[in-house]
């Protein structure tokens, strides 16, 4: 078994004149689950791109085997017995699970044997426990399922070797301990994985070895069973880590956010919230617990004045303020972090000071009768990527520079410029490391302290157990019941995320 | 930057090339690369001009002595730049929200139209002031209205503006048809374009030109977009919108109310662009009052980068390329020698845009012995 499979010696690829990989060594052995473990931006997705065959290396070489290869693209990737499943899935809507499997393959050619071809990949999909039907059409599927799809293509093209990029970041708690199932299959049957994460946890339950990756270079590889949570945080951030904690308490009896019986469509015109009541308190952070799609995105937005109601009222700071406008839910002291920080946050290509005043310049404190006064809104902005610690290449240069967790930073710096009654944060740490994630936990915290009342929705069950006052459960657009985060068990939220009403 | 590539490949010699952004590209660069290009175009279409049997050089002569010869040349090079820097300048302000507005062409002709309307049918003897503030406005109007409509149509029925704006322009161009071959017809002349205005209803031209107080709208349109994009709060709900309309929309912005506003200043100006035609130069509504500045005016508005500033620059130049095109026409050569250069000129300056902004690097032959 621990024997060699892959060698990656002194690869090294920059962007633009910035390394994101430096000299980088990655030995892998057959049959083994790696965990390629670092923070954002340390290098792993681009180091993985280039065994992919996506990237080519400005320097060093890969060896398979002992013998050395180039790799010109991903389809040279996959002659070598190399499978990539990346962070966004690349199926066709359409098509069947059967069809997105063969699609693109030489062997399969002219008139589909349909049934044939169902009946095989169903059987390769038992082999390794991935449970999905062959015969639905993915745009039917859960998001685990896709992934699942995306492995058996991979593994219908007889890959050795598959990596896997982030694949928890988008699965349920649910969903996770079927894949690492069927992750451990392929490696009992001698296929190699390699597991891009920045998740310690994952870690230290599925990998046999891990290799750390800090600031594009590779800084140790070791065994899980000789090493400790600690030592890999260690490694990865370079520092030790303090968790933040939340100091817990009841908020106030005054409610800043109160949703009584509200009902909404979803995109395609279903329920997505069907009588929905909660509230939040001033001083407190309410975490909304769920499995992402269940209302979630519909219930940010109806907080933000994007979706309209069908039934049901929303108040906040105690006015009606039901199915008002974007700009008058700002006004009350609104403030938002969606959850697709680039499709709905930022406007990639504009400067760090245009996107900080997206929520302002209409204020006359931006501006005066219409007027920008750019050196004024400069200070500004000097100032608040001092107070928030944002990394940047320059105030006046496109945020798509910038870093996740970076651009996560000035999110937030931009909805609490005005000290907001209410702060709404979607999965506010999702992909961010663990760095990025500290700061941004810290700064909810600080409004809640400061008298906010938070709204924090997560799919990552220890965080809102850390950080909330309360936990309500979210499920098919209703709230399960409020639990106390610091008495409940995980097993009692879990099985309310699956419906369960809270007795 | 620390990539010297380094032998990396034993079994044998390898090229390396790679393209990379640059980060820092500094202004004078922008007027050097764009001077070289468009010395290649001269130099390819010299060639291809050798080829067809013409002598490049005295073909260029002739076009650079039409559109800057001599001061009257100049002065009409200027002249024919004033609808394109209209026209552009309309195109340009949708542009810069992501609205396709192609339709300057018909926002032209419908401006033209609604300019002759006043002229024509105003009592003769109003003052010359009240008369051209009233055609004025209502070229401006008319291109407005021709604008909006796309835009009615985008935000009621999110209808593709691409098509629309198309499709508008042949309605308006069919309509000036219809009224100069049929109710407006010159009776005296019996030919296809309307009677003259009365003199009180032509703009003031500067003495001994063509180049008539239009222009003075279009300098003005570009100071005050400048500032529009640069300085205010509308100019920067254009750019978000135009760049992340998710954004805008959590922003509060009302994108559909902005999709109007851009359509009717963006038809607005090429409106003016007809009205100018009409009132400062044909001095009559006729069907070819127009050498397709409407649709000229979208290369001009990418060429100039959306810059209110650059447009006119490219206005002016490529105002110089249609003369120099007429100065062939006369002395018999084919005028689409013109058309090809244009052609020329968009690939070589846009490609040679694209080279500034990204960096080829070529690393040459290496041998590897690893």
């Amino acid at each position: 078994m621990d024997e060699q499979f892959l060698e990656m010696r002194n690869i090294s690829k920059s962007f633009f004149g910035i390394a994101a990989n430096d000299r980088v060594n990655l030995l892998v052995n057959s049959g083994e689950i790696h965990a390629l473990l670092g923070e954002n931006g340390a290098g792993k997705t681009t180091l993985m791109n280039v065994l992919a065959g996506l990237y080519k290396p400005d320097e060093g070489s890969i060896l398979i085997g002992g013998k050395r290869i180039t790799l010109t693209s991903p389809r040279d990737a996959i002659r070598n017995g190399i499978g990539m499943v990346h962070q966004n899935f690349r199926l066709v809507d359409s098509l069947t699970v059967t069809e997105n499997v063969v699609l693109g393959l030489k062997s399969v050619r002219g008139l589909l044997n349909l049934a044939r071809l169902h009946e095989e990949i169903g059987r390769f999909a038992d082999r390794f426990g991935l449970k999905v039907d062959p015969k639905a059409e993915v745009w039917q599927l859960s998001v685990g399922e896709r992934q699942r799809v995306e492995i058996l293509k991979m593994l219908y093209r007889q890959v050795n070797l598959l990596i896997m990029d982030e694949p928890t970041a988008v699965l349920t708690p649910q969903e996770v301990q079927p894949l690492f199932d069927s992750l451990r299959s392929m490696a009992g049957e001698g296929r190699t994985v390699i597991i891009i994460t920045h998740k310690l946890n994952e870690v230290m339950e599925i990998a046999d070895r891990v290799t750390v990756l800090r600031g594009g270079k590779s800084i140790a590889t070791v065994l899980k069973n000789k090493t400790s949570k600690q030592e890999l945080a260690r490694m990865m951030v370079g520092r030790e880590i303090h968790e933040v904690k939340n100091r817990r308490g009841t908020g106030s009896s005054q409610g800043v956010l109160e949703v009584t019986g509200i009902s909404a469509l979803n995109d395609m015109g279903l329920a997505a919230l069907s009588n929905l009541s909660f509230c939040v308190y001033s001083g407190e952070i309410l975490g909304i617990a769920g499995v992402a799609g269940n209302g979630q995105k519909e219930l940010v937005e109806v907080v933000s004045g994007l979706r309209s109601t069908r039934a049901g009222s929303m108040f906040i700071n105690s006015r009606n303020m039901t199915n008002c406008k974007p700009r008058e839910i700002i006004d009350a002291g609104v403030a938002v972090v969606p959850e697709d920080r680039v499709g709905m946050g930022l406007a990639l290509n504009m400067s760090l000071v245009e996107n900080l005043i997206v929520k302002t310049y209409h204020d006359p404190s931006n501006n005066r009768g219409g007027f920008f006064n750019w050196k004024q809104l400069r200070q500004k902005a000097e100032g608040v990527v001092r107070e928030f610690d944002i990394k940047t290449v320059g105030i006046f240069s496109p945020v798509k520079l910038m870093s996740g967790g970076n651009q996560q930073k000035l999110l937030f710096a931009r909805e609490t410029l005005k000290d907001p009654r209410l702060l709404v944060a979607a999965y506010p740490c999702r992909g961010l490391d663990l760095g990025a994630t500290g700061a941004v936990q810290q700064i909810m915290l600080d409004q809640k302290e400061r008298g906010a009342g938070v709204l924090l929705i997560s799919e990552d069950l220890d965080e809102l157990l850390g950080l909330s006052d309360r936990i309500a459960v979210i499920y098919e657009g209703r709230i399960m019941g409020v639990v106390d985060p610091g008495t409940v068990s995980i097993e009692k939220i879990g099985l309310m995320m699956c419906g369960e009403r809270n007795a | 930057m620390v990539n010297v590539m380094r032998d990396s490949d034993k079994q044998g010699w390898r090229h390396f090339i790679r393209i990379e952004k640059r980060l820092d590209v500094p202004p004078v660069a922008y007027v050097l690369v764009l001077l070289l290009s468009l010395l290649l175009v001269i130099l390819l279409c010299g060639l291809v001009l050798a080829r067809m049997g013409y002598h490049p050089l005295e073909v260029y002569k002739t076009m650079l002595g039409g559109a800057v010869g001599t001061p009257y040349n100049f002065s009409e090079t200027i002249a024919e730049a004033i609808p394109l820097i209209l026209c552009s300048l309309g195109v340009s302000v949708a542009f810069r929200m992501g609205i396709w507005n192609i339709g300057a062409e018909g926002q032209f002709f419908f401006g033209a139209f609604t300019a002759s309307l006043a002229a024509l049918y105003l009592p003769s003897g109003l003052p010359r002031v009240v008369m051209l503030t009233v055609v004025i406005v209502a070229g401006f109007l008319g291109g407005a209205l021709w604008g909006v409509l796309a835009g009615v149509l985008k935000t009621l029925a999110n209808a593709n503006e691409i098509l629309t704006t198309l499709m508008l322009n042949y309605v308006a161009i069919g309509w000036v048809d219809y009224l100069v071959y049929g109710p407006w017809r010159d009776r005296a002349e019996n030919m296809p374009y309307s009677r003259l205005f009365p003199s009180s209803a032509m703009l003031p031209v500067y003495p001994g030109t063509s180049i008539h107080a239009a222009l003075l709208l279009g300098l003005l349109a570009a100071v005050v977009l400048w500032v529009v994009f640069k300085r205010t709060t509308w100019g920067y709900e254009i750019k978000l919108i135009g760049e992340n309309p998710q954004v805008a929309r959590t922003a509060g912005i009302n994108i559909a109310r902005n999709i109007l506003l851009v359509m009717l200043v963006g038809g607005g100006l090429a409106g003016l662009a007809g009205m100018g035609e009409v009132a400062g130069i044909a001095g009559r509504l006729s069907p070819n009052i127009s050498a397709g500045y409407g649709y000229t005016a979208i290369i001009i508005a990418w060429l100039g980068r959306l810059d209110p500033l650059a447009i006119v620059l490219v206005s002016i130049f490529f105002g110089g390329l249609n003369n120099g095109g007429y100065a062939l026409q006369m002395v018999g050569l084919p005028s689409s020698i013109v058309t090809m250069l244009q052609g020329a000129i968009l690939l070589f300056v846009l490609g040679g845009d694209t080279l500034m902004r990204y960096r080829i690097r070529f690393l040459g032959w290496r041998r590897d012995n690893r």
